[in-house]
């Protein structure tokens, strides 16, 4: 078990190096004429970075690209992401800001969606070719095809014309009224979770039927066990290790749906952030964001990849 | 008689595992069993037309496939034939016209200029069409490249292009395509480039996989013994089995690029207006008018939804159809007496 | 119109220490419009304390005989669509789900081919063989754990009690096969079916696990039904031979009548592929030759004649019942093959 988790670390590495040199490269590519569109355009001259050579030097554009790279990424790592253009205040300081409703949002909604969706995966994948089943997929595969989006503009909407009720948008942080909080989230992340369920409930089908097929599933019943020991102590548990690793898949969709979902609601979350920053062109909270989305997936899998280790027992006892 | 005419019950003597079976391990490390298309098995198949047997088995195993199928082929209809359909084009502002609700003259109603919803509608399938296709085309062939090349030739090659992938993959696909609008700024072709580009990387994976299943087989063996170039081996073996899960892939791109193209322009950093983008159609008419005319944010999203449920229902029914592996009962074991008389 | 009982022993023939009595059993599976009839029509029984073996190639339906016995076969393609089945007089295909559980694991066992992947890798061993003494009421998993101690002792397993904390992926597949023997053993039952139990094996280690078996059935007094390819293995184990093919019996009887004088072309195709101690040294292995059965699309008539040195009209015409050769052997063919030439 160590030597996996060892592995497992020393192979984050190169994927952070990669992932860093991507976003590095992202915002190198900005067109010449952006820049100056910024200063027009976006008003960057009242916010005291008058002249384009200031903007270059503020997004670091003037140095030669090793050096660009080398000082943002030791920045980085120490925490330091620069400065806002348009606010001047530290990246770090407003992702902090914002990172908590976000975070929020993503892990209601996962377990909304985890809630719903696995046991009705299970369940389609043990009752296979009946109506049940067949009525689960279909739900699902319906479920796939409404954008998030389009449900998310109906919740908001559809009540603020029957009763005039709209969805409250001032959050108080959880752990200071939970109440409160919850008025304001849980219709988000239903919908959300609505929206992820129907992927996370084809995916536990899918992994329950490959488990069901498995030589062990027929000792089970040749045993003389009940049909509900051998789905939940045999089948479940074999099954439920791969669904922990899906969670790792989720987690990027969860972050492309949290910037629809809080664009929709208006919440102040990382998504809000982003969008504002691409109307402004606020390239350092641009790359920030970037970064974070992509260091937060690592550091999940990571922990997934842990629980794995912990779950299957021939990684826990690798003899 | 000659050892080749050795028959199937003496090597069955010493085979292993007679009965056929496949002891695969059922728990895989990492994230690689989560993913949900599955390499299909080619299946040899017993009618002389290939595509006519593939249609009888489509109507008759899975007809909501072919409900779905047919859905795709009025969507690639009414694409292609937009203009046929509603002459006036998207954008034929008539002030005179605005907010009306659905009639027998506007089916879906107009927007706010004037402009026939139902004509919009429709422009905006010629478009979803033109950009889905032209994105997972790309996609595709950047799959396939980068999956060949990586899965085929391994060692040093594919460990340095997996670990590319890796760091790309950490990515959220919405977070990079705004991302990258933010540099490029939206348009028609940008949208179409960035599309291409996201999924045609983590689409790889599932190419190299095949291929990796693939190039295990004996006869590519044969085939590098007796000196074939890599190229043909890939163009002459390799491609040929792995295209059933890349026709797969192919569907599900496409779906995935009609919703990530809605969404960008849901959130205006897709196809700018006045184009009908159905996303764009949804959050900048749709919204801004909702409480006087729903329709006009009702009808894109309804439009939306049948076109990617056709695309997915369509696409199940192939991956069913071509990896025999998936189907066949995982049953319960209590075998059913139902005594019937033989026919 | 049911089929006409080609298969079934006459009554008469049926003697009082049966243990197990199939009679015309048929299964089928049904897959994408296509219905392959895996068993078709057989008829056998099982005397109490003897082994009797099923010999047969790959597809020829020894495995879902077996299984259908227990009704372990997945409901969703296969169903029983004919026969009974009759165990110490009690009718398994009338018997409710409850019932078939407790006959399962209780008084008939069953032991599978793959070691390997027959046992549920996230479970420990103590666990997964206290599972059928558990559900069948003998205890809980504490007060069994004695005699699980005690099962893994008799598989000949070294250093039991710490057994039974392993996973499986801990245990080699010679090992892992005896805990399977356990487990089948658990609840003392009087009838063991194990389906090629050591096919999966090496070859060093296939002679033990039969001998462990054989042995263990004969202390308990409980008779097994050994499904195999192997002829080897079924001179020395067996006591009585069904010879199965395309899914039909087509010869029985005991191991000795049966290696002295096979009667069903088959059968003699079998012995004569196979190298004997008893044959001139020099002399050629005779295969069979021909393609084995499609069973979704099998020939009319004698499924085995397009393979038969021996065949002739009637073979291809009608469908030979079993007939009786002598006393206890039994064969399903129209020729008499000592009389007649063979045609090359």
């Amino acid at each position: 078990m160590g030597t996996y988790l060892l592995r497992r670390l020393l192979a984050l590495i190169p994927t952070l190096i990669v992932a860093s040199i991507i976003v590095f490269g992202v915002v190198r590519l900005i067109p010449g004429d952006v820049l100056d569109l910024m200063l027009t355009e976006n008003d960057y001259a009242s916010t005291g970075h008058d002249t384009r050579a200031e903007l270059e030097q503020a997004l670091g554009l003037d140095k030669p690209i090793y050096m660009q790279y080398l000082s943002w990424a030791g920045n980085a790592l120490q925490g330091d992401l620069g400065d806002s253009l348009w606010r001047n205040t530290p990246v770090t300081r407003e992702i902090g800001d914002r990172m908590p409703v976000t975070l929020q949002l993503g892990i209601f909604s996962l377990i909304i969606a985890l809630t719903i969706a696995i046991p009705i995966g299970i369940y389609s994948a043990v009752r296979q070719e009946t109506l049940g089943d067949n009525v689960g997929r279909t739900f699902s595969i319906v479920a796939l095809a409404i954008p998030n989006f389009w449900l998310g503009t109906m919740v908001v909407i559809l009540p603020s014309m029957w009763w005039g009720w709209s969805p409250p948008n001032d959050i108080v942080p959880f752990f200071e009224d939970p109440i409160e909080n919850l008025k304001v989230l849980l219709l988000p992340s239903l919908v959300l979770g609505a929206s992820l369920s129907a992927v996370v409930m084809r995916m536990t089908r899918t992994m329950m039927l490959e488990v069901l097929r498995q030589d062990y599933i027929r000792t089970a019943w040749a045993k003389g066990l009940p049909e509900r020991t051998v789905v939940i102590r045999h089948a479940v548990k074999n099954a439920l290790i791969p669904v922990i690793t899906l969670i790792g898949i989720l987690v990027p969709i969860l972050f492309g749906g949290t910037v629809i979902i809080e664009q929709i609601f208006r919440l102040p979350g990382l998504g809000e952030l982003l969008l504002q920053s691409v109307n402004t062109r606020d390239y350092p909270i641009i790359t920030g964001i970037f970064l974070i989305t992509g260091v937060v997936v690592m550091l999940v899998n990571l922990l997934v990849d842990m629980c794995y280790g912990l779950l299957d027992p021939k990684v826990r006892y690798d003899s | 008689m000659t050892v080749d005419q050795i028959s199937p019950q003496q090597s069955a003597f010493s085979r292993k595992g007679a009965e056929g079976k496949d002891p695969r391990a059922p728990v895989e490390p990492g994230r690689a069993m989560a993913d949900e298309s599955a390499v299909p098995i080619r299946v040899p198949l017993r009618y002389r037309n290939r595509h006519v047997e593939f249609f009888y088995r489509l109507v008759t195993e899975r007809p909501m496939g072919a409900f779905g199928a047919l859905i795709c082929i009025i969507l690639l209809l009414t694409g292609l034939f937009a203009s046929v359909i509603a002459p006036e084009g998207y954008n034929a502002i008539a002030p005179l016209d605005r907010l009306k609700p659905p009639s027998a003259e506007h089916w879906l109603g107009t927007d706010h200029l004037g402009r026939d919803v139902f004509a919009r509608i429709v422009h905006g399938a010629q478009l979803s069409v033109i950009v889905a296709f032209a994105a997972t085309t790309l996609s595709i062939v950047i799959s396939v490249v980068i999956g060949l090349v990586s899965g085929y030739l391994g060692g040093r090659t594919d460990m340095t292009t997996q670990r590319l992938v890796d760091g790309w993959m950490c990515f959220p696909d919405l977070i990079i395509l705004i991302v990258a609008v933010s540099v490029i700024g939206p348009g028609t072709w940008q949208v179409i480039l960035i599309l291409g580009l996201l999924f045609g990387i983590s689409g790889s994976r599932i190419v190299r996989g095949a291929v990796l299943s693939t190039k295990e087989n004996i006869y590519v063996h044969a085939a590098k013994s007796m000196g074939a170039s890599t190229l043909w081996i890939l163009w002459r073996h390799i491609l040929p089995n792995v295209m059933p899960p890349i026709i797969v892939l192919f569907t599900t791109r496409l779906a995935a690029v009609i919703l990530a193209e809605s969404g960008l322009s849901f959130l205006g950093l897709g196809i700018p207006p006045p184009a009908p983008s159905w996303g764009g159609m949804l959050s900048l008419d749709g919204r801004s008018y909702m409480f006087v005319a729903p329709w006009l944010a009702i009808m894109p999203g309804v439009a939306l939804a049948i076109a990617v449920f056709g695309i997915n229902m369509f696409g199940d029914a192939l991956r069913d159809l071509l990896d025999p592996r998936m189907r066949g009962g995982t049953g319960r074991y209590m075998a059913r007496v139902n005594r019937k008389p033989m026919p | 119109m049911l089929a006409e009982p080609l298969a079934q022993i006459p009554e008469s023939e049926v003697r009082p220490d049966t243990l197990l009595r199939v009679n015309n059993l048929r299964t089928c599976f049904r897959q994408d419009g296509k219905t392959v009839t895996a068993v078709d029509g057989v008829s056998f029984d099982v005397r109490k304390g003897e082994t009797l073996a099923i010999v047969g190639e790959s597809g020829s339906g020894k495995s879902v005989t077996a299984m259908s016995i227990l009704r372990l076969i997945p409901s969703p393609p296969g169903e029983i669509t004919d026969g009974e089945i009759l165990f110490d007089g009690r009718d398994v295909l009338a018997m409710n789900d409850e019932e078939i559980r407790q006959l399962r694991g209780g008084d008939i066992a069953m032991i599978f081919q793959e070691p390997m992947t027959s046992m549920n890798p996230v479970l420990t061993v103590g666990r997964q063989l206290s599972e059928p003494m558990v559900t069948h009421g003998k205890g809980d998993r504490k007060s069994l754990k004695a005699r699980c101690v005690e099962l893994l002792r008799q598989v000949r397993i070294p250093d039991p009690e710490s057994r039974l904390q392993a996973y499986p992926h801990q245990l080699s597949g010679g090992m892992r096969q005896r805990v399977m023997i356990a487990m089948g053993l658990a609840c003392d039952p009087r009838l063991i079916i194990a389906d090629e139990p050591t096919t999966a094996l090496d070859v060093t280690v296939q002679a033990q696990i039969l001998e462990l078996l054989k042995d263990l059935t004969r202390r308990n007094n409980a008779s097994m039904i050994l499904i195999t390819h192997d002829l080897g293995v079924v001179a020395r184990y067996a006591e009585r031979i069904n010879v199965m093919y395309a899914g039909r019996v087509v010869e029985q009887g005991t191991a000795r009548e049966i290696f002295k004088s096979p009667r069903h072309p088959y059968t003699l195709g079998l012995m004569a592929s196979i190298p004997r101690l008893d044959q001139p040294k020099g002399g050629r292995l005779i295969p069979i030759t021909g393609q084995p059965p499609d069973l979704a699309n099998l020939p009319k008539g004698c499924p085995f004649h397009p393979r038969c040195p021996y065949a002739k009209d009637q073979c291809r015409q009608d469908r030979p019942p079993l007939t009786q050769v002598s006393g206890d052997h039994w064969k399903a063919c129209w020729v008499d093959v000592t009389e007649v030439q063979p045609h090359v």
